[in-house]
């Protein structure tokens, strides 16, 4: 199924933040059919409907969910995290701007299926504007008593706040958004334990994305024997893709999982600017594997589909770069990123993404040595798996990719003759 | 340290967590708004209320880019260079904002009006280049546009 038109996270309704308009709209219908059925019903449900998560690594919400302990003396909590940060992304501030509701009534059903106490929103400190849009939002909620004590007149209870992270990309790293929610410096944990068995001060806690919990009403109210004829069966409903970078019309679109990836940039995105050639493009956040603009004839906009192309689906954001764009340039700025944000707590990223940065610096000075590329790709590869959370492999994937798929542009930049003897 | 506003506001958010010490980042902002930055003394006025170490506010501080702990210009520029900002031209908005204002990177003009930073990706890729001022985002930037701002802040 290809249907463009359905949009449910940004329908475009005027004031839908509001939450009269919302409801008039069958918004919190959701929740109360949820609230009708029995906890493990609803987890069975969203299992069955694929859905997975919005956050980069795609992993099945329902399965998830499932790991959390049925019956635990501890109290249970739910982490909505926010902390979009992942170059490229822009998305979750778009539910969060126009449609706050569907991620508070998502976040509620979620946390009634898994018995959760309080649900915390980890918000990115930056979106300040987003922030007061969601308290306002909450606020109404639990003045129609969708949140806090019986809600919508049931016997569960729960509490939803927001939390305001402080700058920290690292944060979006889900042991790492808890140790920072809990007052810490925010270090990723080890894991196993993993969050349901050990999560926010020891308790079972599960960590959901903006717009996967965004995706849970429609799943409610229509089955999941609807959402998975969304887009691709394996991954399946509406993605916001984000497109930026150069291309005439940039923007968050609402669209199927599967969509080919030259829709979003020539037909989505208005084509590439100055009626230029695409030479790059990064398909889902600044760590994901960039490809070459004359490899994506065909490829479509989910995770296997991405995978076979030698790259991934991450945020859905895309950064379309064109002929002029100096692709070393572009990696020295990926790379400066992932060391200053690196939280440095594992020796192989805190020290490897400085060398890269270094190196691939030294490159584009016109410095660069010939054997540099095989010095940047042995600490990428030495990197890669050997650090305790994602971000390792986020700041080596970008380098790897560049050197196996532009390496004629860093040659370009190293003057053979001159090296070659050093 | 606080004034009473808003210690009856940080009371109130630290009700939301089972530990006092969750309450440490809105704290922080809570001292922030209130002065500034944050100086040795405010920490320890936290750690005190919070009933945590020193050490591990100084820690909490010094790991956030957004807690300062050192005064900062009245309006702080931060621009946006990442990926797609520099792709649509951030780094000649950061060249000419620091021409406008007397100032390099990491640097508050002498008056104490600005700070100027160069920033990591802001969420706001589609309506690059952007930069935030204070708590402001400001999108779709062109040299006019930041001249004009410059001008409204002066």
């Amino acid at each position: 199924m290809t249907d463009t038109d359905i949009k449910y996270l940004l329908p475009g309704i005027p004031d839908l933040h509001k939450i009269n308009v919302y409801e008039k709209e069958g918004g919190y219908g959701a929740l109360k059919k949820a609230l009708g059925m029995k906890p493990d019903d609803v987890i069975e449900e969203v299992k069955k409907s694929n859905l997975r998560g919005r956050g980069g690594a795609c992993f099945p919400a329902g399965l998830k969910w499932s790991f959390m302990p049925k019956n635990s003396e501890k109290p249970k909590y739910l982490c909505v995290n926010a902390d979009e940060g992942e170059p490229g992304t822009f998305k979750d501030r778009e539910i969060i701007e126009h449609n706050p509701h569907a991620l508070i009534e998502g976040t509620l059903i979620a946390s009634y299926a898994m018995g959760v106490t309080t649900a915390y929103v980890y918000i990115r400190g930056e979106y300040v504007k987003w922030m007061k849009i969601l308290e306002a939002a909450i606020e109404e909620a639990y003045d129609k008593k969708y949140i806090g004590k019986n809600i919508a007149g049931s016997k569960y209870s729960v509490d939803m706040y927001v939390h305001r992270g402080a700058g920290a990309y690292i944060c979006g790293e889900e042991s790492s958004l808890m140790n920072s929610l809990e007052g810490e410096r925010g270090y990723p944990r080890v894991k196993p334990p993993f969050p349901a068995q050990y999560g926010l001060w020891g308790c079972p806690t599960t960590i959901n994305n903006v717009e996967t919990l965004a995706n849970v009403p429609v799943i409610i109210n229509n089955g999941a024997d609807w959402y998975i004829k969304i887009g691709v069966e394996k991954h399946p409903g509406t993605l916001l893709y984000g497109v930026s970078g150069h291309v005439n019309n940039p923007g968050v679109f609402e669209l199927p999982t599967g969509v080919l990836l030259t829709d979003l940039i020539y037909k989505y995105g208005g084509g590439v600017r100055s009626g230029k050639k695409l030479k790059a493009v990064i398909p889902g956040g600044s760590s994901t594997p960039i490809l070459r603009g004359d490899s994506i004839e065909g490829v479509r906009m989910d995770a296997d589909s991405l995978m076979e192309a030698g790259s991934s689906i991450g945020t859905g954001g895309v950064i379309v770069m064109d002929e002029d764009t100096d692709i070393p340039d572009i990696i020295e700025r990926i790379s400066r990123f992932y060391h200053h944000e690196s939280c440095g707590q594992c020796t192989p990223c805190r020290e490897g993404t400085g060398w890269m940065e270094k190196i691939i610096k030294r490159i584009n000075r016109g410095e660069g040595k010939l054997k540099d590329l095989d010095v940047l790709l042995d600490v990428a590869n030495n990197i890669e798996g050997n650090t305790i959370c994602a971000l390792g492999d986020a700041a080596a994937w970008p380098v790897q990719s560049a050197i196996k798929r532009f390496r004629d542009e860093f040659e370009a930049k190293i003057d053979v003759e001159k090296t070659a003897a050093a | 340290m606080l004034n009473e506003a808003r210690r009856e506001q940080l009371d109130k958010i630290i009700k939301r967590y089972p530990k006092k010490q969750a309450a440490l980042l809105p704290a922080l902002y809570l001292v922030q708004e209130q002065a500034g930055y944050i100086s040795k003394e405010a920490m320890q006025y936290i750690a005190d209320y919070l009933e945590i170490p020193y050490g591990h506010v100084l820690g909490v501080v010094t790991f956030y880019t957004m807690f300062y702990d050192k005064p900062i210009g009245r309006h702080h520029i931060q621009v946006c260079t990442n990926v797609s900002c520099r792709l649509l031209g951030s780094e000649p908005l950061v060249s000419h904002i620091g021409k406008q204002c007397s100032i390099k990177p990491g640097e508050t003009s002498e008056d104490g009006r600005f700070t100027l930073s160069e920033v990591e990706c802001l969420g706001s890729c589609g309506t690059a280049p952007m930069m935030q001022v204070n708590d402001d985002y400001h999108e779709n930037l062109t040299v006019e546009k930041v001249d004009a701002l410059l001008e409204s802040m002066k």
